[in-house]
């Protein structure tokens, strides 16, 4: 039995508007062993982009605990969230979101750049790893010149280059055809499975949950089943 | 590069049309600031200069404690004599030396008396310390050492309703407390454009002062002037080592003769930048603007790095180099500018409708030469940098503030 990279614990979110809460997750008990590779689905509004917040540290849930690699997220400072999802989380978007005034080498080396690494170690680390989601000749290119496979790919290198142990990934193929979407995925699992990181999706797209060897079903910030494929 | 510099640096040049007007405004403030400084220094330099030489001159030799309390007992023993040694000095070789006696007395027309101050001077080198021999409205100067005549201001001409070939009575005290009393004709009148000068002012032949007052050999100021007032202290330093060491005078630079000279440069200086900061502040407001618009058009951006681990302090740095880039761009262009302005100026003089005529009617130069130094220079750029860097911490430290979910998902 791996051990568990994430653990939610009784974990509940509200969100209050004026007078109005929201709530966004209740009660929500989750364990994530190494290696996952677990998607969160369900309608819009169920809480799955929520859940990823909280588990990257991006966001303090109102009650409960929440573990990554057995550090207390939930009771964390800015500053210490900020050097975990530094060394231990990579976050894929749905928007790529890679920095425009930056080749595709670069973007890839941003991370490693804040984790202080060396100019030379900075450019093997991301020619390796742009090579490894084959995008080798296309390094210097910006992110507008790339298409969007493309992009997203160096958006899942800088993702997985610095070596996390978990990485969050929200609707990653939601502005990709089905043909980049499919090749994605292969690259996800193929990271998954050589790298051993542990990856968790939230997503609408069958093609992500077919690729996923969990399935987490959310409705209403309640986990209403949690399946596992083999 | 640096990554954070690189990254800072193409940050600039997003929106090149953005980034170019604030860099031109930054560069226009500058030019206007070199300019304006150093056309400010430099119209002291000619206002200090052009009111020395009309009457007191840079420096002056005085017996210790004149200056402070001007009795006519306190002189300079065998004053010409020591001039005549010092205008021998070929370091003094292009600097003008006179000596002067002055004393206080009254001065009477046929009708009218008013209190005066009575100048004894040399002639024949009193046009090489001061305008007034050259600036004679009506009449003539004193013709020699001996000459039994008196110059006076107009202004007091004019309240002793007397004109040239008049006579003008002069009473006071003599040096050995006797009444010193003469009555002299008129031969000219001058006008310095120091109206105070104007109105209480009457020169005698230094000869004939020393006579009426009973001065004998003796006088109470050796006048200095040099081509240029940049050699002054090699001026005071050669004329400190050749005055006689007994009795004790003293080397008085026109900072000491003059002190309100120096305090009205000062206080002009200070309303002066009264208005440079009010001019750069506004400046500085439309750039923050710029600044402003620029951090919140990225703050989806700068959520993602705050996902990927960067903290708001690094972002904050990212933002505010950003802004040196362009602070020191907008410097960098306008020092040059300015440069070029000044340093044509500082050749060719500069001016402005109605200066030279208002100044050549004393006889003065009606050009403005901009003074180039680091200070003019630099002191204007440092001043809108300050500005600048200040404003720029505003947009960088809301980056502080910045939450990672909601910035990830601003529009």
């Amino acid at each position: 039995m791996e051990p568990n990279t994430v653990v939610c614990h009784q974990v509940t979110k509200v969100y209050r508007q004026n007078s109005v809460s929201v709530h966004a997750l209740t009660d929500i008990n989750l364990e994530i062993p190494k290696r996952d590779f677990a998607c969160l689905s369900g309608p819009s509004g169920s809480g799955k982009s929520t859940l990823l917040n909280l588990i990257g540290g991006l966001d303090k849930p109102t009650s409960g605990e929440i573990s990554v690699d057995g550090q207390r997220v939930d009771q964390m400072a800015k500053s210490e969230l900020a050097a975990l999802r530094l060394h231990k989380i990579g976050f894929v978007f749905q928007a790529y979101n890679l920095i425009p005034v930056l080749t595709a080498r670069e973007n890839v080396e941003f991370v490693m750049q804040l984790q202080g690494l060396s100019a030379g170690d900075r450019r093997d680390k991301a020619m390796q790893i742009l090579k490894e989601v084959d995008l080798t000749g296309l390094e210097n290119r910006r992110p507008a010149e790339l298409s969007g496979g493309q992009q997203q790919r160096v958006a899942v290198a800088r993702a997985i280059v610095s070596e996390p142990s978990l990485v969050l990934a929200d609707e990653p193929t939601a502005n990709l055809d089905s043909k980049t979407a499919q090749a994605l995925m292969e690259l996800l699992v193929h990271m998954n499975t050589d790298h051993n990181v542990t990856f968790i999706f939230s997503t609408h797209d069958k093609l992500v949950m077919d690729f996923s060897r969990r399935l987490i079903k959310l409705h209403d910030g309640k986990i209403v089943e949690d399946k596992r494929r083999e | 590069m640096d990554n954070l510099l690189r990254l800072a640096w193409r940050n600039l040049w997003r929106n090149k049309r953005r980034t170019w007007l604030t860099v031109s405004a930054i560069a226009f403030i500058t030019v206007l600031m070199v300019f304006l400084i150093t056309l400010q220094l430099g119209s002291y330099d000619l206002m200090i200069d052009s009111s020395l030489r009309i009457f007191t001159g840079q420096m002056q030799v005085q017996r210790e404690g004149y200056l402070e309390k001007p009795q006519i007992r306190t002189v300079i023993p065998e004053a010409q004599a020591v001039a005549q040694r010092l205008r021998a000095e070929p370091a003094l070789d292009q600097v003008g030396v006179a000596v002067r006696a002055q004393a206080f007395a009254l001065a009477s027309s046929a009708n009218r008396s008013f209190g005066v101050q009575v100048v004894g001077s040399e002639p024949e080198f009193e046009p090489k310390v001061s305008t007034i021999p050259h600036q004679i409205k009506t009449g003539r100067w004193l013709k020699d050492l001996h000459a039994q005549e008196a110059v006076l201001g107009s202004t007091l001409a004019q309240n002793l309703r007397i004109n040239v070939g008049d006579e003008l009575t002069l009473l006071g005290a003599a040096m050995d407390g006797s009444v010193a009393a003469t009555v002299l004709p008129v031969v000219g009148i001058f006008e310095s454009g120091m109206i105070d000068l104007d109105r209480v002012t009457v020169t005698l032949p230094l000869a004939t002062f020393q006579e009426i007052f009973g001065l004998g050999s003796n006088a109470h100021a050796i006048v200095f002037l040099a081509p240029d007032l940049k050699q002054l202290p090699a001026l005071y330093t050669e004329v400190e080592r050749q005055i006689p060491p007994t009795p004790s005078l003293v080397v008085l630079n026109w900072e000491r003769l003059i002190p309100g000279l120096k305090q009205l440069t000062q206080a002009d200086w200070t309303t002066g930048w009264f208005m440079y900061i009010a001019l750069i502040a506004v400046v500085t407001f439309s750039i923050l603007n710029t600044f402003i618009m620029s951090v919140l058009e990225r703050t989806r951006e700068f959520g993602i790095m705050l996902a990927l681990g960067a903290t708001p302090l690094r972002i904050g740095s990212l933002v505010f180099t950003e802004t040196v880039f362009l602070a020191l761009l907008g410097l960098g262009i306008g020092v040059g500018l300015g440069l070029v302005i000044a340093g044509f100026l500082s050749v060719y003089g500069f001016t402005y409708p109605g200066l030279k005529e208002l100044m050549g009617q004393y006889g003065l130069p009606g050009l403005i030469y901009p003074q180039l130094s680091a200070v003019s220079i630099l002191l204007g750029p440092a001043v809108i940098l300050a500005f600048i860097l200040v404003a720029a911490l505003y947009p960088a430290l809301r980056i502080r503030k910045l939450e990672a979910v909601e910035a990830i998902h601003a529009v």
